[in-house]
This record gives structure tokens, sequence and C-alpha cells, in this order.
């Protein structure tokens, strides 16, 4: 198959594994009546549809051994969306299925390596295959009783004025901000609360760093 | 072999032209500016060239003014009437969805320079609204610059209008043609233009090469200096191959427009009516009418565009989308969130561009295919929006 470009120009280079898990994305509830009839254990829902990428995981649990039994998903997105999901939920499910802890331990970049790689500006991507899994095992812990088990993802207020969070700022560190200046533009930090600025831009390093490389 | 439907990104060279531009390279390969007979050769094609061009535009060939592409030729067009009136005034006014070309320009030219923008809004339909225009120009305003058609979803722009309004106000009017000289008129006295930008590479011409139509006494400065070529307006040695070839392609463009235009009318109309009709919850972008013959920009719901473009790939067709996947700050489309579409809609907008190569069995191939893409997408979406929820 031929390799799609960018609007810019850049070969995107989508791997083989991505190209799989897109155009056969596994552990799909397809219909609304597949959904219906389904009985989860814990839902999660990431994204939203004006943001351009949305999902929704359901996890049925092995309540004995602790470990995820099965993993279905859906995605409104691009084609490395779609795959991080679909890949994600082979991921959680194979081997007798992932325990619950080793789950939550799940970072973006184990998606990543596993799909062999994304373009870097994708990256945003497979952050959110990793937060909906999240939710959707903390949806577990609430409708289990579980609630000591709860891992909330904790924000802390950096800009003072705007409320701008460490979230907002990695966020805009994956939709490509890379200077201090791009992130003001995508988040206006700083700007009113400029007692923030070092701090800002330390984070910003560090999702540089934690992101890529 | 695959559908190519990606014309307003670029089309292929004819072979005519090609071959115009053969010898150009290697046989009179002359600098024109050269005082010897090979420079003088070139000099010569470069002038009848700039006279056949000349002569489509209804100008003078002192009024063309050759450049490295349609964005040099709007740069030049902006940065140098803004520069040259500055003492006048600081005002320009364009519109939310021009190409970015021009509004980088303008926002380089707010930041940098001084200079204010006004940015027009558009209907449902990318039609700018004249009134708004009337009532944006203030004494301070120099110039307006509004493109003649959208390469994203093809409406056109009454061009001869918006000059008039400019020129009932003495302020100066530039229009960016790329996507317009393949299919409409593009004289510049019934265009009532001082300025109009064109390239080549949407015509079936070389990349690398385009003109900024400038009429004689409009006020303007150079933004590239050096050894004085283009009437002193852009330095560098003139592209001689690559300016015979927008030539030949031009006159090919414009003797064939009528006839070319409306053959693609009718399987443009065909490839957005079988969609439609074929496709639930989906729409077109763009104006039904005022829009470029080449050009069909549908709306899916509940898809996103990039995911569309990989399975229409897969199946060797090729268009473009407005998705926020496919552009470099991963935003939606300006164009289509200027004419009003909420971002829950704006994601899944793509754009097929028709062209020579194009024919009925392409359209019918993609109107064929489509229906299984969209629906395996939307199996698989966790999105739900009506068509009602989006005032379409």
């Amino acid at each position: 198959m031929n390799d799609v470009k960018g609007k810019q120009g850049q070969k995107w280079f989508y791997t083989d594994t991505v190209k799989d898990h897109f155009f056969n994305p596994r552990n799909i509830l397809k219909t609304q009546e597949e959904v219906d009839k389904y009985k989860a254990d814990g839902v999660g829902i990431v994204g939203s549809p004006a943001c351009g990428d949305m999902m929704r995981i359901w996890i049925k649990m092995d309540k004995k051994h602790d470990r995820i039994k099965e993993c279905k998903f859906q995605t409104f997105g691009c084609a490395s969306a779609i795959a991080s999901t679909s890949v994600l939920t082979v991921m959680v499910t194979e081997n007798g299925g992932m325990k619950l802890d080793d789950a939550l331990k799940l970072k973006p970049h184990d998606i990543t390596n596993r799909l062999e790689g994304l373009p870097a500006r994708k990256i945003h991507c497979s952050v959110l295959g990793d937060k909906a899994l999240r939710a959707a095992i903390n949806d577990y812990f609430r409708k289990s009783g579980q609630i000591d088990r709860i891992v909330e993802d904790g924000a802390k207020v950096i800009d003072k004025i705007l409320k701008i969070t460490d979230r907002d700022i990695e966020e805009a560190v994956l939709e490509g901000a890379h200077t201090f200046e791009q992130l003001q533009k995508k988040t206006k930090i700083g700007i009113q609360d400029k007692s923030c600025i070092p701090e800002a831009k330390e984070l910003l390093e560090t999702f540089k760093k934690k992101y890529f490389g | 072999m695959e559908i190519y439907l990606d014309h307003a990104a670029t089309t292929y060279v004819l072979p005519e032209v090609k071959r115009e531009m053969d010898r150009y390279f290697s046989e009179e390969y002359g600098n024109p500016g050269s005082f010897n007979s090979i420079g003088l050769r070139a000099k010569e094609a470069l002038d009848d060239a700039r006279k056949r061009i000349a002569d489509l535009l209804e100008a003078e060939p002192r009024e063309i003014i050759f450049t490295g592409s349609g964005t040099e030729s709007i740069n030049l067009a902006i940065k140098g009437v803004a520069r040259a009136l500055k003492k006048k005034g600081n005002h320009i006014i364009t519109t939310k969805i021009e190409h970015h070309a021009v509004l980088d320009t303008c926002e380089y030219l707010e930041t940098e320079e001084g200079f204010k923008v006004t940015y027009l809004d558009v209907d449902k339909y990318g039609l700018i609204n004249l009134n708004q225009l009337k009532k944006s120009i203030t004494p301070k305003t120099i110039l307006i610059t509004v493109m003649y058609a959208n390469n994203e979803i093809g409406t056109v722009q009454p061009v001869h209008e918006i000059g008039r309004i400019a020129h009932e106000n003495g302020v100066l009017f530039h229009t960016d043609a790329c996507q317009a000289a393949g299919f409409m008129d593009v004289n510049a006295k019934n265009l009532n233009v001082d300025l109009m930008s064109l390239n080549s590479s949407k015509l079936y011409g070389p990349k690398g090469i385009g003109l900024l139509y400038l009429k004689n006494g409009t006020p303007i400065k150079p933004i590239i200096h050096g050894g004085g070529q283009e009437f002193g307006l852009r330095s560098g040695t003139e592209n001689v191959p690559l300016i015979v070839g927008f030539a030949k392609a031009l006159e090919l463009a414009q003797h064939t427009r009528e006839r070319e235009s409306a053959r693609l009318t009718k399987l443009r109309d065909r490839l957005i009516k079988g969609i439609i009709d074929e496709i639930p919850k989906t729409f077109l972008n763009g104006h039904p009418t005022k829009r470029l013959p080449n050009n069909a920009n549908i709306t899916f719901l509940d898809v996103e565009g990039e995911a569309v473009l990989l399975h229409l790939n897969q199946h060797g067709m090729c268009a473009s989308s407005g998705s926020a996947c496919t552009s470099k700050t991963l935003d939606p489309s300006h164009v289509i969130l200027a004419t009003g579409l909420p971002y829950e809609a704006a994601h899944g907008s793509i754009r097929f561009s028709l062209g020579k190569s194009t024919t009925e069995e392409d359209v019918d191939k993609v109107i064929k295919v489509l229906p299984g893409i969209i629906r395996n997408l939307r199996s698989i979406s966790p999105v739900k929006v009506e068509l009602s929820e989006v005032n379409r």
C-alpha cells in the first residue's frame, strides 16, 4: 500500500502494525445493540468529538485473579487513534489477561512501542488510549466497592490566574508545542501569571523528554 | 492505477507543456540578463511568455511579475503594498477563509510591522458579506485581499463587486486566483483587480513558478532584493523554462476552460449527489452552485477525515481532508470552522478535486466504495452527532 503523506509533505510512515490494527481493529463493539448487551465491569470514556479524538473502553474482569478478561472499544479518530486503542485491548487481554496493577502502570510509550512507533505528532493518540483504560479500571473499582484502589489522574495548577494545569501543558506538548512561545500560543500560560513561567518551562522540557526523547 | 482526486493540491504537467519547456534547460539555457546571443535568445523566450500571459489577462507585459510560487506572489502583493502605503494607512481587510499564504502574511504584518487586519466572516456557504466589507473600510484602509475561489470548499467570491467597492473607496484590491485560474475568467479588467496572484502548478504546468499581476501605477515595494529582475520587484535570474511552461499551461487552461468546466461540473455534481444519496448524515461544504467546477467537499458526521483518506487510499483513491490530523497544527480546517460548523463536525470533511484525468468511471468507483468505508468507521465510532445539531 502507498504511504499517505501529510499536507506539509512529511511522510507519515505508519508501520505495518499500525495499518494492521487500523484496517482490522480487534475487540470492537460494533453496534448499539452490542453495546447495550455487553455486561461490562467497567467503562471509560476520554476525549470528545470536538477535539477530534474520542474513545470508549469496556472491560470485563477475572475478579478472582484481578486480571482483565475482556477489553472492548470504540474509537472516533484518525488511524493512529484507532490502532492505539485496538492494540491496547490486545495487550491487556493476551496471556490470560493483564493484572490490574500492571494495567494501571501502562504508559503511552508501551502502546507506541507495541505499534512499532507512531509519527511524533501522533503520539497524543496513544495517550488517550491508556487514559481511557485507567478510566475503565477506576469505574470498575468504583462499582465493585474498591474505592481505595481508585487512581485519579491528579492535576496541579501551574498558572494561578488562568488555572492552567500540568496536564494542560502535557496535552499542549503532545499537540505539537515544542517551544515556550508555542506553548503560550496554545494555552495562554504565563501571560497574566508571569510567576509561573520558570515552572512552565521546566515542565515543557520534562514532557518533551518524556514523549519525544 | 490510482484515481487521483486531489487536483486542487497539484496537477501533473501536460506533455505539450513539458515539451515546450524542454529546450530551455540544456539548449537555450541563457541568462536573459546577459549581453550576448545566448542570453538574448533567453530574453526573447521570456518576453514572448510574458506577452502571451499578458494577452490572456488583458494586461500589458509590464504588469506581469514572475515569482517562485503562488505563495510568493501573495507575499509580494500584501507585504509590498502594505510597506509602500504605510504612510497612507495601516489597515488591511481580508477574510477568515484565505489560504495560509494570505493569513500568515497578514498576521506577520500585524505582529511585526504594526498593521491592523480585519478578517471578514463568511456565511455557511463560504461567501463574504459585501455590506460587512463596506462597513469595514476606514480612512486607514490601504488594501483589500479576498481570494477568488477557495482552495478547500471551492466557493467563488463576487470578485468584480469586491473590486468595485474597493475602488469606490480608493482602496487597492488583490485577489488570490491560484485555484480559480484553471476554470474561471482571469481577465484583470473584467475582474476589477489591482493585483492578482496566480500559479502554474494547479494548471498542469510546472511547480515553482507563479506570477503577480500588478496594474500599472500600483505602489509596491519588493520583498526580494538583488539584481533588479522583474522590473526591480523580484530579483534573481529568471527561471526561463518554468516561465515558458507556465505561459503554455495558462494558454491551454484558458482556451479549454469553458469546455472543461462544463464537463467537470457534471462529474462534480454526479459525485456530490451520489455520495449524499448513498450515505446518511453527509452534506456538502461550500456553495451548491457558486463553486469551482472541480471541487466537491463533503462532511461525513461521526468519522474522522484522516481515517477516511487512509481507507480511500487503500482502494487506490487519492483525496484530501480538512481534518486536524492532516494539518500541522492538529486543528481542524479554519475554512470549515468559519462556515459555522461546530468542532465536532469539522473533523470529518473530505475534499475531492477533479481534473483532466477524471472520468465518469472514477466518480462512480468512489460512489461505490465510500458507503462501505463510512459504514465501517461509523460502526467503531462512539460519536453520534445528528445533522440537526450542526445546522445543516
